[in-house]
């Protein structure tokens, strides 16, 4: 079998990036079907984009531009509601002032 | 007296509550009822909310009887996929991470729904974020066809379109990414409509693929898609791409269903009845011939990169629903981990605890997609042949009013067949997911069933804003016939 699209340094790499702590069993499983993925997509080299432009959205659209009028917001309390840890007025979170390390 | 209300369309009942023949309340029981007999084994709904559905119907009844202005949608129970906020109950989205929240808006769809009269009873199961094609990646709840309960749904609005063949509701709304309406209405013998991407707003339509969601109806027949399409269609300036009426302008899709399209003419791609079973493609080709006969004509077109939709979708879907996820962090709303040291394991242990494995295993391929060295590679190519694909359609509207093809290479399938390999569940979207890379609508029908009594669906695809002509090419096809009309025995 050819070499794999990624590996588990990768995956793990990737992991990292998208804040996801997986278990060893799941970076395994994963290696495996990004691969199998990624390989399939390959297809897409078939085809010669040269001289094609990306598409990001499917239809025209414009900028929408309206008055800058200040209209009613949700409101601390309302925004608060389902924090899983809060104050009165903030969300709490871990203390972020020291270095976490490695990010 | 309450199983022959349930028979009834959306419009048809809303004419009969009108008119004061039937009471909303009635039809709200009579759904409740029928909730209450059925959907413990069918699973369709994950929350329901009787007591408000039924006090709502009581207003509605004492508006007709002072003889108030009623809307559109006045006393029509009616369902909604759990990735749409509501301000009551929960929304899930299926996931353990979003369990427990409730949402301090409403989506611009329940709002017009609401102002449109329609009694909203419940909440209904959804693969996980709306990632998948079978309703099986619910974190919460399992959903069965009810036509054959070994079967799946379809997915990802499997909750919607069960609710509505079974006749726990009598529409419902879903959501489609790459399919995730069309394909459930096929597997459970269903109307449901994909409008143009922009057409209806996503203002609250919890976000997956931001460049290919769009909300639309699961009915029992077409006519039913048009009317709640004029209710929940238009612009709004809490969705920024949500079109501009001055550029296309809404029309009343219901008051012109009846009138067939003369001169017809519908574009078929003989290369994809290929990958499709025999039965699905016998029932789409009989369907073709029915228009046929009353006089369109059939004209026979090459999509030439409509076959490298799946793997552009792939990237382009899974790269915008790692940024999009990006927003469950643990802190502001959903489920926190107990298990954190510092921050960022706030953040990468409460992810990793409640996202599911499909959600995880897209994000991690959007991630990688998106990640430097490799965009080019992978999202930008996907975003260059998206632009092919769109070209193939725009090619096939210069000659055709439509096109036809099946929903799905095959009926309802086996639970669990498919969930051992991820790959094998994404190419069952064959056909579903180039419509959302080029953001035309589309409608799958019922047109037939299998020897299994299985329905299958045929899909009629439109140029961007051709909903009423495509709902009209749909009508044309459900006088002829009475597939819509069929039930499963529960």
């Amino acid at each position: 079998m050819a070499q794999k699209k990624i590996d588990i340094k990768q995956v793990r790499q990737v992991a990292k990036l998208a804040r996801l702590d997986l278990s060893e069993a799941e970076i395994s499983q994963f290696t495996g079907q990004l691969s199998a993925i990624l390989e399939y997509v390959e297809k897409l080299n078939q085809l010669d984009t040269a001289n094609i432009e990306p598409l990001a959205h499917c239809l025209p659209i414009n900028n929408c531009l309206r008055e800058d009028n200040v209209k009613q917001s949700l409101g601390t309390e309302k925004t608060l509601e389902n924090a899983p840890d809060k104050d009165e007025k903030f969300f709490l979170v871990p203390k972020i002032l020291e270095d976490s390390g490695g990010f | 007296m309450s199983q022959e209300i349930l028979k009834l369309t959306c419009r048809q009942l809303r004419d009969e509550i009108a008119k004061g023949e039937i009471k909303s309340s009635d039809a709200a029981l009579a759904v409740f009822a029928q909730i209450e007999k059925y959907d413990g084994p069918i699973g369709a709904f994950l929350n329901t909310f009787k007591q408000d559905a039924l006090q709502k119907a009581k207003e509605i009844d004492a508006k007709i009887a002072k003889r108030q202005n009623i809307g559109a949608l006045a006393g029509v129970p009616i369902a909604i996929k759990d990735n749409m906020c509501t301000t009551f109950g929960t929304t899930t989205c299926a996931s353990k991470i979003l369990e427990n929240f409730r949402s301090p808006y409403n989506a611009t769809v329940i709002d017009k729904l609401l102002a449109a009269d329609a009694v909203l009873i419940g909440k209904t199961n959804l693969d996980e974020f709306a990632m998948g094609s079978s309703t099986e990646n619910s974190g919460l709840k399992k959903t069965v066809n009810p036509w054959d309960k070994s079967r799946v749904p379809g997915g990802s609005s499997g909750g919607s379109a069960a609710a509505v063949a079974a006749q726990m509701c009598f529409a419902a709304l879903g959501s489609d990414t790459g399919g995730s309406i069309r394909q459930p209405a096929s597997f459970c013998g269903v109307a449901g409509l994909k409008p143009t991407y922009g057409r209806v707003s996503r203002y609250g339509l919890v976000a997956y693929g931001s460049s290919l969601d769009q909300i639309g109806p699961l009915t029992k027949n077409t006519e039913d898609c048009a009317l709640i399409l004029n209710v929940i269609a238009g612009h709004d300036e809490k969705d920024s791409t949500s079109v501009d009426e001055k550029m296309s302008p809404m029309c009343d899709y219901l008051a012109g269903i009846e009138k067939s399209v003369k001169g017809l003419k519908i574009a078929v791609v003989p290369q994809l009845f290929e990958g499709a079973d025999s039965e699905v493609v016998n029932a789409v080709k009989s369907a073709i011939d029915i228009y046929k006969k009353s006089g369109a004509e059939i004209i026979e077109i090459k999509m030439p990169h409509f076959e490298y939709s799946i793997a552009a979708y792939y990237l382009i879907a899974t790269a915008e629903a790692s940024s999009n996820l990006a927003r469950y962090d643990g802190v502001h709303y959903g489920h926190r981990t107990k298990n954190a040291g510092d921050y960022i394991e706030v953040y990468t242990k409460s992810r990793a605890e409640a996202f599911g494995q499909e959600v995880k295993r897209r994000i991690m391929l959007g991630t990688y997609a998106l990640s430097s060295g490799y965009y080019d590679a992978y999202y930008l190519k996907a975003l260059k042949v998206r632009n092919l694909i769109r070209s193939d359609f725009t090619a096939a509207f210069g000659k055709a009013d439509c096109i036809m093809m099946p929903t799905s290479p095959t009926t309802a399938f086996k639970i669990g067949e498919k969930t051992a390999d991820p790959l094998q569940m994404y190419l069952s979207d064959v056909y579903t997911i180039a419509v959302n890379l080029a953001g035309v609508p589309a409608i799958s029908i019922p047109c037939g069933f299998d020897k299994n009594n299985l329905p299958v669906g045929l899909q009629i695809i439109s140029p961007a804003f051709a909903e009423e002509k495509l709902l009209r090419i749909a009508r044309m096809f459900e006088n002829q016939t009475d597939f819509h009309q069929r039930r499963p025995a529960l």
